[in-house]
């Protein structure tokens, strides 16, 4: 169980202009302005939902899944999740739930994908039996058997993902979050993942909080969209109360910013 | 206690991966230890009595050094924790349950160890049959040779908890290049890394073995000739406990408030 109230967070950016005698001025002066990147977001999200957060560019997104990861503090608001508040218990959280963020890496860049699996299992110390059974469902689930001899360096984008999204299973989150998980790939990774993860919601009832921008994804996997816009939440509701007549998706969503005005 | 290892493990596949690398670094480590015995031994010449150690012990000081070379160097750092401090994969490693103090310094001490392990062998065998003028000598005894072993272990220690506190600081700065370049060059020539520390003035270097770089490399290879011994030993020991607490301490400390104000910019 998921609960957020009220949860603001701000940003200090330095802002400078281009040029030479610019950069000489920031030496003895820097110009700082706030970003406020989530203003009061409140949402619940009950266990085995799979939820989309959605907005446009800048909206806050990644600010909340880092929130609720436990890797950043809020500056003010609550949010619990299975009664534990992520960043005050931060071992202790992070233990039940699953991360990928779509731009980095979490494999080790040199060594054999299966290496790094390893280090995974006794980081989190998952039980021998628990381990061999989730590598097993996972290389089949997400064809990895060919590739997990190769170091992480020599992979596509779209096997290095696959094994990145394994990777933040081994251990049987409860909870997992997405971000931008899709990015780069091509279709078939794409639908090799959407199966993935519809099958691990059906069969484990993980919890599933997506972000993306490619709104196939949203259709494809969740039922319950949060927007978000500016720092704060714009819509709760379903897919069904955006999409009008016969436009795509995209053109319904891009319509939707427009007329928040986001 | 697994997690630990098998950061070891990992680190040690990784070195046995890049042969040439390691190669490259054996020939180096040569190469060097014979060139500082070749300026030693002219200084020796030059004028014995001005020599504050024996010649035997100043040979086996530097085949030592080499061969460990990993554990010591203070400025062989893991490029990825800087890395993941920069371009954010940070965000991963705060998403493991462990500690990142924990994390970070059973790392770096498997690397050297790793690294030390693979690449010893070859410069010890080869520096134990040179003639005997240059060659690595047996150490003066068996009490010396078990000291020695349990200061490199505590040195190796040591020289890991300050690589902690240049991490914990790149948090703060952000890019690391200023806080390695200082150390770097300080922590080289006050380890006795440049020079052994007995050839300082007698007032500067009662100064000097009592800062943290002393009770690196410096302890260990003079124990194991004899160069210290009896009570400078266990004052030496004790040294040595000293600074692991205290950097410890203070790393540990930082790395509490750090992860408190940790902010991971990007989506």
């Amino acid at each position: 169980m998921i609960i957020m109230e009220n949860v603001c967070k701000s940003y200090k950016v330095v802002k400078r202009n281009a040029g030479f005698k610019e950069a000489c001025k920031t030496l003895f002066r820097r110009d700082y302005e706030t970003i406020h990147a989530l203003s009061e977001v409140s949402f619940t999200i009950a266990d085995g939902e799979m939820v989309g957060y959605i907005g446009p560019n800048g909206a806050g997104k990644s600010s909340t899944i880092k929130i609720l990861s436990g890797i950043l503090k809020p500056e003010s608001g609550t949010c619990h999740i299975n009664g534990l508040v992520p960043w005050e218990n931060r071992i202790r959280h992070v233990r039940d739930i699953g991360v990928v963020f779509g731009q980095r890496t979490q494999l080790w860049w040199d060594v054999p994908v299966i290496d790094s699996f390893e280090l995974l299992k006794d980081i989190y110390s998952i039980p021998s039996e628990i381990y061999q059974s989730n590598m097993e469902d996972l290389t089949r689930l997400l064809d990895l058997r060919e590739f997990l001899k190769t170091p992480a360096r020599q992979l596509s984008l779209g096997q290095r993902m696959r094994c990145e999204i394994a990777a933040s299973l081994l251990h049987s989150p409860k909870i997992l979050f997405l971000d931008e998980p899709t990015i780069g790939l091509d279709a078939v990774s794409k639908l090799a993942v959407r199966e993935f993860i519809l099958r691990l919601n059906e069969i484990h009832k993980t919890t599933v909080i997506l972000t993306t921008h490619d709104m196939q994804d949203i259709e494809a996997l969740t039922r319950r969209i949060l927007l978000i816009g500016k720092g704060k939440i714009l819509m709760d509701g379903t897919l069904a109360d955006i999409k009008s007549g016969n436009s795509s998706i995209d053109e319904t969503v891009a319509e939707l910013y427009r007329s928040y005005d986001v | 206690m697994n997690k630990y290892l098998s950061f070891f493990r990992l680190r040690f596949i990784m070195g046995l991966q890049y042969r040439a690398a390691a190669l490259a670094g054996i020939v180096t480590q040569f190469i060097w230890g014979f060139m500082e015995i070749l300026v030693f031994r002219a200084f020796y010449t030059a004028n014995k009595a001005a020599f504050p150690m024996t010649f035997t012990a100043m040979t086996s000081y530097i085949w030592l050094q080499q061969a460990f070379l990993a554990f010591f160097m203070a400025w062989f750092m893991e490029e990825e924790i800087f890395d993941a401090i920069i371009n954010g994969n940070i965000a991963y490693e705060l998403c493991r349950p462990i500690g990142i103090y924990e994390m970070w310094f059973s790392r770096s001490v498997s690397n050297r160890l790793s690294r030390a392990v693979l690449r010893c062998s070859p410069i010890l065998i080869v520096a134990v049959y040179l003639p005997r003028a240059y060659r690595l000598s047996a150490p003066k005894g068996w009490l010396e040779f078990v000291m020695f072993i349990v200061t490199m272990l505590l040195g190796l220690l040591v020289t890991v908890a300050f690589c902690m506190l240049i991490y914990i600081l790149s948090f703060f700065t952000i890019s690391p290049q200023g806080l390695r370049i200082l150390f770097l060059s300080c922590s080289e020539f006050f380890s006795g890394g440049v020079i052994p520390l007995p050839f300082f003035p007698d007032r500067i270097r009662a100064v000097m073995e009592l800062q943290p770089f002393a009770s690196m490399q410096n302890v260990p290879l003079r124990i194991y000739s004899g160069d210290i011994t009896g009570d400078q030993m266990i004052k030496a020991v004790l040294m040595q406990i000293f600074w692991l607490c205290v950097l410890i301490g203070v790393g540990k400390q930082i790395c509490r408030s750090v992860e408190k104000k940790i902010a991971v910019q990007g989506g």
